[in-house]
């Protein structure tokens, strides 16, 4: 019993990550049907913005409160990535919005791999794993047989609360009635007077910057290394498409889905198995049901 | 004025001519093994671009794992030479082992194919890509064929002049595809699917037919690859290999053979040239790999016709396909019409 408690507790951990990861795929696919490939490796990009802030910062001042330190690096990482995100939208996706919608995939992609080869090239990066520097005391709490550390309590909770925001964000403001109203008319909302250019930079910066909430959550658990954002990018993409892409509540079910597919998956099989699961999974769901567990079919115009 | 002759016979002279050279330069030693090894990259990459280029640029859809293709033919044909051929008998029955390797390939395209089609068009890239890495999980969980370990023994089946040969049947076998009734209905879905669909093309066996072909020739590619190598794993076939397909198709330009060809070439040759640079530089062999994505989005960005994209060379084309054919059929066309005119 306390084995899945404590199972279930690390499947919402990772879980967490992968519905923080998914929401930037499935805002950017709502608002403008494109697959931004890019997006596990701008979380990548994150982790490491969040390893050179924080050791610089401890470098520097070592006696800082815990809570500054995890906040002023959270902060940083944000700003930063969400910096990289509007950069790569306004060069590389955006002077093809007009072009076959293809376009913009294929060069997502590359954005994708130059970001992990540019990465793995420049020295001060490189191939080798790396850890985040400790953030927050480490404590670990035994509650009967299940042990939780103070890491995952912040992870699952800085990320429920980071849902929460986006959530109120989408449904309950204007910023957020422009991207609903973009992803659901994007040539008659400019003629509303919403500025659509700026709504989807933003769009970008948002998710981009959520990415790097769970970009600074994960590398306080686990080793970053320049293609890690592969392998996430792709499960939390598994994710969105799973809740039903361009849905926000859909992505953040489909990352806990596949939060727990990761952690059971060795209670079964090998682990090296968890690939083949996670993508066939994807597969089966792409067959029977290609709108997935929340989207909404979409009509084919003529 | 060309002679009649040589206009009809030309090209297939010239092909039949350079064959004896591509057994005797490489075994005399008058080009040496780095140029031959090059050479054989170029033809296996023209192979594997023509491949994709029929599914991304004939086709119009958006296939993003052909490496999973590439890595089916590869286990499956060095399987084939290492384990079941007898030793002797493997340079005999090499082609016999790449067409298996292709035919497994493209079995596989049919099981991706039949489903995929089905949906949205952008699900074919996911379901590809995805397909791509159950490829890549499945072969680094099958210990008996190497696991991640990969799968050695093969011998230096892949020569320049097999090389040579398969890359003229390929081209070959794509031209007569794309000019035939069929690829007819393969360039009208690209136009337009629904319209096309109306006025009688069979769209979804149309679709499904074509990405049986591709992913057969990304076998019969991946065959040559694996046999040139000698040695394959699970991550020679990522994610990273189908971008460069991806490159070689758009660099090239879509729908073209004649730029499948250029393509693939350009794109060896830099890569290759790079090398060289970069070792005199001094600077790390790492930043050759930022060169290929970098080159995708520039060419999305600034020239996504590539170099001769929609458009062809005409000794690819069938002779009634030709510029001056056609200028001929206009020009009696015009001739008949005035002698009707005259006639009323």
């Amino acid at each position: 019993m306390q084995f899945y408690i404590q199972q279930i507790l690390n499947a919402l951990q990772v879980g967490s990550v992968y519905a923080l990861i998914a929401l930037g795929y499935t805002m950017v696919y709502g608002i403008l049907t494109m697959i931004n490939f890019a997006h596990g490796d701008i979380f990548m990009v994150s982790t490491y913005l969040a390893f050179f802030t924080s050791t610089l910062l401890l470098s520097i001042a070592a006696g800082l409160p815990p809570l500054f330190t995890f906040v002023f690096t959270l902060l940083t990482a944000m700003f930063g990535t969400a910096l990289l995100a509007v950069l790569i939208e306004r060069l590389a996706y955006k002077p093809l919005r007009t072009a076959p919608r293809i376009s913009a995939v294929i060069t997502a992609l590359g954005v994708g791999l130059f970001l992990e080869n540019f990465m793995v090239a420049f020295k001060p990066v490189g191939p080798a794993p790396r850890f985040l520097p400790p953030l927050i005391p480490q404590i670990n709490y035994d509650l009967g047989g299940v042990t939780v550390s103070t890491i995952q309590i912040v992870i699952i909770l800085v990320s429920g609360l980071v849902m929460f925001l986006l959530d109120t964000i989408v449904r309950r403001t204007m910023v957020g009635m422009a991207m609903r109203a973009i992803s659901w008319d994007k040539f008659t909302v400019p003629l509303m007077g919403v500025p659509v250019d700026r709504i989807i930079s933003l769009t970008f910066a948002l998710g981009a910057s959520i990415a790097a909430v769970g970009g600074t959550l994960y590398g306080m658990a686990y080793t970053i290394d320049p293609y890690m954002g592969i392998r996430i990018g792709w499960w939390a993409f598994i994710s969105a498409v799973v809740g039903g892409i361009g849905n926000i509540r859909g992505a953040m079910l489909g990352g806990f889905i596949l939060g727990f597919v990761e952690i059971f998956t060795p209670v079964f099989l090998p682990s090296t198995y968890r690939d083949f699961i996670a993508f066939s999974l994807l597969l089966l769901l792409l067959i029977f049901r290609p709108t997935g567990i929340l989207g909404r079919p979409a009509p084919q115009k003529v | 004025m060309m002679h009649p002759v040589l206009k009809r016979w030309g090209l297939p002279l010239i092909l039949i001519l350079i064959f004896p050279l591509t057994i005797v330069l490489p075994a005399t030693g008058l080009i040496n093994p780095y140029i031959d090894l090059v050479l054989k990259y170029i033809g296996i990459n023209i192979i594997l671009t023509i491949s994709l280029n029929l599914v991304n640029g004939y086709m119009g859809e958006f296939s993003v794992g052909h490496a999973g293709f590439m890595a089916i033919g590869a286990y499956v044909s060095s399987l084939l030479t290492v384990l079941v051929f007898p030793d002797q008998a493997g340079p005999f029955l090499f082609p016999v082992a790449l067409l298996a390797g292709g035919a497994i390939a493209g079995l596989a395209g049919l099981g991706i194919a039949i489903p995929s089609f089905r949906t949205r068009g952008d699900y074919l890239a996911i379901v590809t890509l995805a397909f791509n890495m159950i490829i890549k999980s499945v072969l680094e969980n099958l210990d008996i064929i190497g696991g991640p370990r990969g799968f050695l023994g093969m011998d230096k089946l892949t020569t320049l002049w097999w090389v040579y040969l398969w890359v003229i049947a390929v081209v070959f076998l794509a031209r007569n595809f794309v000019f035939s009734n069929f690829g007819r209905g393969v360039l009208s879905i690209r136009e337009d699917e629904i319209a096309s669909g109306l006025v009688g093309v069979n769209t979804r066996q149309v679709k499904v037919l074509t990405f049986v072909f591709s992913a057969f020739l990304a076998g019969i590619a991946g065959g040559l690859f694996a046999h040139e190598l000698q040695f394959i794993n699970p991550r020679s076939f990522t994610i990273l290999k189908s971008t460069e397909m991806l490159v070689m198709v758009y660099l090239g330009g879509i729908g073209s053979l004649g730029g499948s060809i250029l393509g693939a070439t350009v794109f060896t040759l830099i890569l290759e040239g790079l090398r060289t640079v970069l070792q005199q530089l001094g600077i790390s062999q790492e930043w050759r790999l930022v060169v290929a994505p970098l080159m995708l989005i520039l060419l999305m960005l600034f020239r996504p016709r590539g170099i001769m994209g929609l458009r062809e060379f005409p000794f690819l084309m069938p002779r009634s396909e030709r510029p001056e054919a056609l200028l001929e059929h206009k020009r009696r066309f015009i001739a008949a019409q005035a002698e009707k005119g005259g006639g009323s």
